[in-house]
């Protein structure tokens, strides 16, 4: 049983949690994620760390409610349990891993769409921590739905704050923000953009031409986590990969989002599709510029 | 009573049971164990044990079986397996112990599974339970993954002594035993949590959501956590796809993926909130225990089933009760039949699968005949799900995160037959992991040689 050390909403419908897992925050990295069931019988939910202590073993998660299952989840209070949490599954951003020193003369740009903020959080904490700056766009529908805000302002070089709707910060989609800080003459080497799949082959589709290789941190349907049912395969530069065990971060330019986003529905019923549409109406926060 | 044949064992009517996922074999009763224990001839050197892999006494329980004394029958079996209910409903008998039986010359052999699930059934219900250790050993040993091969090494150990730890990636423990072969098959309340109940009855923990690799490595749990050996039963879950087009459509799965959405996660019940993919006509491709299992489901489920395999009737690799079963349920067989795509429509939903007719030819590597496609017989079976079962191999998460733990080409750990030993001090590998996709029976046995392997290293120390 995993304890619920703290919740707050941090826009509607959006939630954060820090959970007891002390194994997780031992060991977890940016960009990995976690599973957790609710109760005995509750379905398995993956959900990407958002941050970590090491000392006190706290994971902290950020999910929006979509169907029933998170909608549950949003009822639990402090002091409540998770029934299960497993992690951390998938690999950690490949930065990580990179020379400091190489790293440190990159320029990198990240993108955030809605909860995407949540997964990038750490990984520009993680940078900041060691002394990169990176700069940040965070896109949102509209003023109301904007998370983490103070928290990424900290942590990043700029930050650059847009929603669609013009509300507050700068106004419209992500891909507008790119656009226009490109024009005004930055100059990056890596783009890590995370948020909903129509945004992320956006984003894909704009950096492609400017010929900035782009990260993008995939979210099919998943059921172990762990490389076993084979739910999750995405295809990345013509080859099956399962986003789980491989991924969840690939060479966005390689990704066929069409069929990734085509395999996201599969369980779509005309009951979830109809929460589906109320709810992403929320989150398509960012950028596609068709929607 | 001819004493050439069986004494029959009931089942559920195969119409009714199509549309439920209770079990199918109901198995012996008192009367019918007993009646069928007079078979067995008690064979001075009995061949039936050379034919199963933990070298059961199997005259020897059957005898207790033959005087009525069930309990006595448990202890003789318990000396060699941890679960004889699970071995007795899932072992392919016809190819081990059964399929040795000098009754089987002449006749029909004896039901040994049969039996020793009766046996097995009736200690669980009456309350009988192996016992623990007298003495503790003072030294930890970790097993990694809960199937039949971590539970039986687990459960050897505690009781030898040894202050024993499981860890699990899933939620629940029992491997494939939970995820993957179905309830109707094996049921998970009353047989395999039982199973479990009794490995931790002995002492043994088991942290479930620990995935070794992930959440923590092998060096960390020898050097930090203080377990003085481990153990590696983690299975070959990665499943195979065959690679041909379309195989990324919606409506196709891997057999894991339906199966352990049916049975892990409930889905079969409407109640569940794990989604399942209903289909109207589904194929199944491949011919082992796998695939049966994902017909049936699928069956149960209310679909039209066609088990799709390249090869004829003689090289299904299932046991011969589930082949069976699956045919009186109503199961299709397209056999000598391979698929090359898998087709949909303009949103990507499955529509149909393209199939090529095979004639078999040479034997192969297998000594099997090897399937050839005979030219111009493609056609087109029209479905709307797709289930893969061709097979699994091990999973590298692992054997990637553990320094010195040799693998073979197939991602296999290497590990000695004997005694479990790899190539890294201190940590011993059995079952699955070991051979790729094998058996229960196999599993287990792997899991008594590490345990015994493992006991000799930490008191040779
Ligand atoms: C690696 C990974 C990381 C993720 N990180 C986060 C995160 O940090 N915060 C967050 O809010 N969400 C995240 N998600 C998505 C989250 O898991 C889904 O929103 C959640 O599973 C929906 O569960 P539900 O039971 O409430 O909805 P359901 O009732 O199961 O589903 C509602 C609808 O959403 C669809 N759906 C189911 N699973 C997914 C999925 N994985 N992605 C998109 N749609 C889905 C279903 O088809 C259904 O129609 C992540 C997903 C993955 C795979
Ligand atoms: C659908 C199906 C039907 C079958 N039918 C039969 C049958 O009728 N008769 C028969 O004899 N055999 C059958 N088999 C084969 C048999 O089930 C297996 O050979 C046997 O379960 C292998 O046991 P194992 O303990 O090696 O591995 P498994 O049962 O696979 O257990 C491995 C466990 O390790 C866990 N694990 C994996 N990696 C990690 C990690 N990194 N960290 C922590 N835990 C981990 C897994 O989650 C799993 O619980 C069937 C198999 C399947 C899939
Ligand atoms: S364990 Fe399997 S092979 Fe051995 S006697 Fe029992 S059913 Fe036969
Ligand atoms: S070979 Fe057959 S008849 Fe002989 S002891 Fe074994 S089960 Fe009994
Ligand atoms: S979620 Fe099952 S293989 Fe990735």
């Amino acid at each position: 049983m995993y304890k619920i050390m703290k919740k707050q909403e941090l826009a509607a419908n959006i939630y954060l949690m820090d959970v007891e897992a002390k194994r997780v925050a031992k060991s977890c990295q940016p960009g990995q994620f976690v599973i957790v069931r609710m109760d005995a019988d509750g379905e398995r939910i993956p959900l990407t760390i958002c941050d970590y202590n090491r000392e006190t073993g706290a994971v902290t998660i950020v999910f929006q409610t979509v169907g029933a299952a998170t909608k549950m989840m949003a009822d639990l209070k402090v002091g409540d349990y998770f029934h299960d949490f497993v992690g951390p599954l998938g690999c950690a951003s490949e930065f990580v891993k990179e020379d400091l020193e190489s790293l440190k003369q990159k320029k990198m740009l990240f993108v955030a769409g809605g909860v995407g903020a949540a997964p990038v959080y750490p990984q520009v904490k993680w940078l900041h921590e060691h002394g990169i700056q990176a700069d940040v766009i965070v896109g949102s529908k509209t003023k109301d739905l904007l998370i983490l805000e103070k928290e990424m302002e900290a942590v990043a070089g700029n930050l650059y704050v847009t929603t669609d709707d013009g509300s507050y910060g700068r106004s419209g989609m992500v891909t507008q923000v790119i656009k226009d800080l490109i024009a005004e003459g930055k100059k990056y080497d890596v783009c890590v953009a995370i948020g909903p799949m129509i945004m992320m082959k956006f984003v894909c589709l704009l950096t492609k031409e400017y010929e900035l290789p782009t990260i993008v941190s995939l979210n099919p349907i998943m059921v172990d986590g762990t490389g076993m049912c084979g739910a999750c395969r995405v295809t990345v530069g013509g080859k099956v990969k399962f986003a789980c065990v491989d991924g969840p971060e690939f060479d966005g330019h390689a990704v066929n989002f069409d069929e990734a986003m085509r395999r996201q529905s599969l369980y779509k019923t005309q009951e979830g599709k109809a929460i589906l549409a109320l709810e992403e109406g929320d989150t398509h926060h960012g950028g596609c510029g068709n929607c | 009573m001819d004493v050439l044949k069986k004494v029959p064992v009931r089942e559920q009517d195969a119409k009714e049971r199509a549309t439920n996922f209770a079990e199918v074999c109901l198995g012996y009763n008192k009367e019918e164990a007993m009646e069928e224990a007079t078979r067995c001839i008690n064979c001075k050197n009995a061949q039936c044990i050379k034919g199963c892999p933990v070298a059961i006494n199997i005259p020897g329980f059957i005898e207790q079986v033959k005087n009525g004394d069930m309990e006595k029958a448990y202890q003789v079996i318990s000396e060699s397996s941890a679960l004889p209910a699970v071995c007795g409903r899932v072992c392919p008998q016809e190819s081990q112990c059964e399929g040795k039986c000098i009754k089987g010359i002449k006749g029909e052999p004896i039901s040994i599974g049969k039996l020793e699930r009766f046996v097995a059934d009736w200690a669980r219900e009456n309350g009988i339970k192996p016992e623990g250790a007298k003495e503790k050993k003072g030294k930890k040993v970790a097993v990694i993954g809960s199937g039949p091969a971590g539970l039986t090494c687990a459960g050897d150990l505690a009781k030898m002594g040894y202050d024993v730890t499981i860890f699990e990636a899933l939620h629940e423990a029992g491997g494939v035993l939970v995820y993957g072969i179905p309830e109707f098959r094996l049921p998970k309340e009353e047989v395999v949590a039982k199973e479990i109940e009794n490995v931790k009855s002995l002492g043994v923990k088991i942290e479930t959501n620990v995935v070794i690799g992930k959440s923590t490595t092998i060096d960390e749990l020898m050097d930090e956590e203080g377990f003085d050996a481990v153990f590696i039963g983690s299975g070959a879950g990665l499943p195979k796809f065959m690679g041909i087009p379309g195989e990324n459509a919606n409506g196709v799965f891997s057999a894991n993926e339906y199966l352990t959405r049916s049975n892990l996660m409930k889905a079969f019940d409407e109640k569940s909130n794990t989604p399942i993919m209903r289909g109207k006509k589904v194929a199944v491709v491949g011919g082992g225990n796998v695939a049966m299992d994902a017909a049936r489901t699928a069956l149960r489920l209310g679909a039209e089933v066609h088990i799709v395999y390249r090869r004829s009737e003689e090289e299904l690799p299932a046991r011969v009760e589930e082949v069976h079963h699956a045919k009186e349920e109503g199961i299709i067989f397209d056999l000598l039949t391979n698929p090359t795509e898998i087709l949909s429509d303009e949103k990507g939903w499955v529509t149909g699968m393209t199939c090529i007719r095979m004639e078999l030819g040479e034997p192969d590597d297998s000594g099997r005949r090897r399937p050839v496609e005979i030219p111009g017989s493609a056609f087109t079976m029209d479905v709307d799900t797709v289930i893969m079962a061709l097979g699994t191999s091990p999973n590298p998460l692992i054997s990637s995160t553990t320094d010195g733990l040799e693998t073979n080409k197939w991602k296999c750990i290497v590990a000695d037959e004997a005694n479990g030993k790899t190539t890294k001090e201190g940590v011993y590998a059995g079952g699955d992991a070991v051979t790729g996709a094998a058996t229960v029976i196999l599993a287990m046995g792997a899991g008594k040689a590490a345990a015994k392997g493992i006991d000799e290293y930490l008191s040779g120390r």
